[in-house]
């Protein structure tokens, strides 16, 4: 059985959220109507994580929400044990916001997609803007993120993980091998 | 710790672990009811059906919300103008009903057992909306949800509930939760409506003042006058005299004392107008609630795939308890 593989150690991923911190203010010029909204699980650590540099930088408090896309997934009614609910937390009107969605990795898309729909039921954000930890290619919808941590070029049935201090105990992330059946 | 049930039968027999889910799953559907666009797409394209052989309206408007906020088209069939009052009989209702293809059948009745006879004949998940004396368990999963909410937590609590406990559904489902969950309970009434074997859900006694005392939760429960099948009191003054919950009585309990009633409250003879409106009171509550843990039934249930290797599947899943055969009949 091949190991898997460290591509981002915890130095490398805070080095690439103080970049994407920095391309956040500077295509928004400044923090006015930005709104940041993690995606359940690990986008939510990431938003917070981007919300403290976003606060060291400009001195500004973003407002910060969570968005639980499982109710608006497109393969629910393909499983035979549905995913756990955690729900949605968001304190604040996205109504003519620039609304930041942050996730910890860009696949195919469907997760996006979800999130889309679930954030429109909100209200109608100015714009919405995606951010990733990692772009691991191999999309199926039409679907692209403004801003990326690492493009990490990857086969298919590769699998990518990304491990964070908040839930996982420690920053990294990992790349491992096809399983083999 | 997922949900692997295909009925929602009752709650007796569930483990600790997946009552705590079921409330954390309907804790997670509340934020839905309060958004300006109160819908998700999560059950888009199925199909709920109702089936009520006895009267509701709080159950059977909660279930039907909770459907249509998550996208289901829901049918709504009361025995009062359907094809029962020509003499079907609930089997051949429900397979006409199961040949429709729905995605869940929601059945109240007044013979215990009903739900778990459908779900041993038909291939669609059942939702016991209440059946006979037997259980009613949304409405206990609402109820423990509500004193989960207030207090933070169910484990040690002490729980009264007062009134008709042995034609209560609402209070054997709530027994079951209840119990599990880690809370102590107290069961109030009169002698008649609280025979011996009760005492093995929890202490008893015929005295409102001293049920009430230091409880934490009291659990009103309605007079079932339409399940006595004889009188089990003189008269309802004189029940009231003795068990309706007034603020003398509330002043027995701790100072924090939350109030619940599963309604259709009967003001004045088991619970004094002014409490039920009171500030103990989380009736409202109650309400509110019971839309999120009818959202997160219908999510885990109704949402399975239907595939052609169904019986397989089925036969995979672990079987549903038959109910335990009451002690007593239902009127």
């Amino acid at each position: 059985m091949a190991s898997e593989r460290v591509v981002m150690d915890a130095q490398a991923i805070d080095r690439a959220l103080t970049r994407v911190a920095h391309e956040i203010l500077e295509r928004n010029k400044g923090t006015g109507g930005l709104a940041l909204i993690g995606i359940r699980s690990r986008g939510v650590h990431i938003a917070e994580r981007l919300r403290a540099k976003i606060r060291a930088i400009e001195d500004t408090e973003v407002p910060t929400g969570i968005i639980d896309i499982t109710l608006y997934r497109d393969d629910l009614s393909r499983s035979h044990q549905q995913p756990e609910v955690k729900g949605t937390q968001i304190g604040f009107a996205i109504d003519d916001k620039r609304v930041v969605l942050v996730d910890d990795v860009l696949f195919t898309g469907r997760t996006v997609r979800a999130a889309l729909d679930a954030l429109i039921d909100f209200g109608r954000p100015r714009n919405v803007q995606l951010v990733v930890l990692i772009d691991r290619g191999h999309r199926e919808l039409p679907i692209r993120a403004d801003y990326v941590g690492k493009n990490l070029p990857t086969a298919v049935n590769e699998s990518v993980q990304v491990r964070l201090q908040e839930s996982d105990g420690q920053d990294e992330v990992v790349i491992a091998p096809a399983e083999e059946d | 710790m997922p949900f692997t049930h295909r009925h929602l039968l009752g709650l007796e027999g569930l483990s600790r672990d997946e009552l705590t889910f079921l409330l954390d799953t309907a804790s997670s559907f509340k934020e839905i009811s309060e958004r300006d666009i109160k819908k998700v797409p999560t059950l888009r394209g199925k199909t709920v059906v109702s089936l009520f052989y006895e009267a509701s309206t709080r159950t059977r408007a909660s279930f039907e919300i909770a459907a249509k906020r998550m996208s289901a088209d829901f049918v709504s069939l009361a025995s009062s103008t359907s094809s029962v009052t020509k003499g079907e009989t609930l089997l051949d209702t429900a397979r006409n009903l199961a040949a429709m293809r729905p995605d869940a059948i929601i059945l109240r009745h007044s013979a215990a057992g009903a739900p778990h006879f459908l779900a041993g004949r038909l291939d669609c998940p059942i939702i016991n909306a209440g059946d006979g004396a037997h259980e009613h368990p949304t409405q206990a999963l609402l109820d423990a949800l509500t004193i989960r909410e207030r207090k933070g937590h169910i484990e040690g609590l002490t729980v009264a509930i007062v009134g008709d406990v042995l034609h209560s559904r609402v209070a054997r489902s709530n027994v079951f939760a209840l119990k599990t969950l880690g809370a102590a309970l107290r069961l109030v009434g009169p002698p008649t409506l609280l025979p011996p074997e009760l005492r093995a859900w929890g202490d008893t006694t015929s005295n409102l003042e001293e049920g009430v005392r230091d409880a934490d939760v009291i659990m009103m429960l309605r007079i079932q006058l339409e399940r006595q099948g004889k009188n089990f009191f003189p008269t309802v003054d004189e029940y009231s005299r003795y068990f309706c919950l007034t603020q003398r009585a509330v002043a027995h309990a701790k100072a924090d004392v939350m109030i619940l009633h599963p309604g259709p409250m009967n003001r004045g003879v088991e619970i004094a107008s002014d409490v039920a409106d009171g500030p103990y009171s989380v009736i409202m509550d109650q309400v509110t609630n019971g839309i999120a843990v009818r959202m997160a039934v219908l999510y885990l249930l109704a949402n399975r795939p239907r595939v052609e290797s169904e019986v397989e599947q089925e036969a995979a899943l672990p079987e549903e308890p038959a109910p335990r055969r009451l002690r007593r009949r239902a009127g």
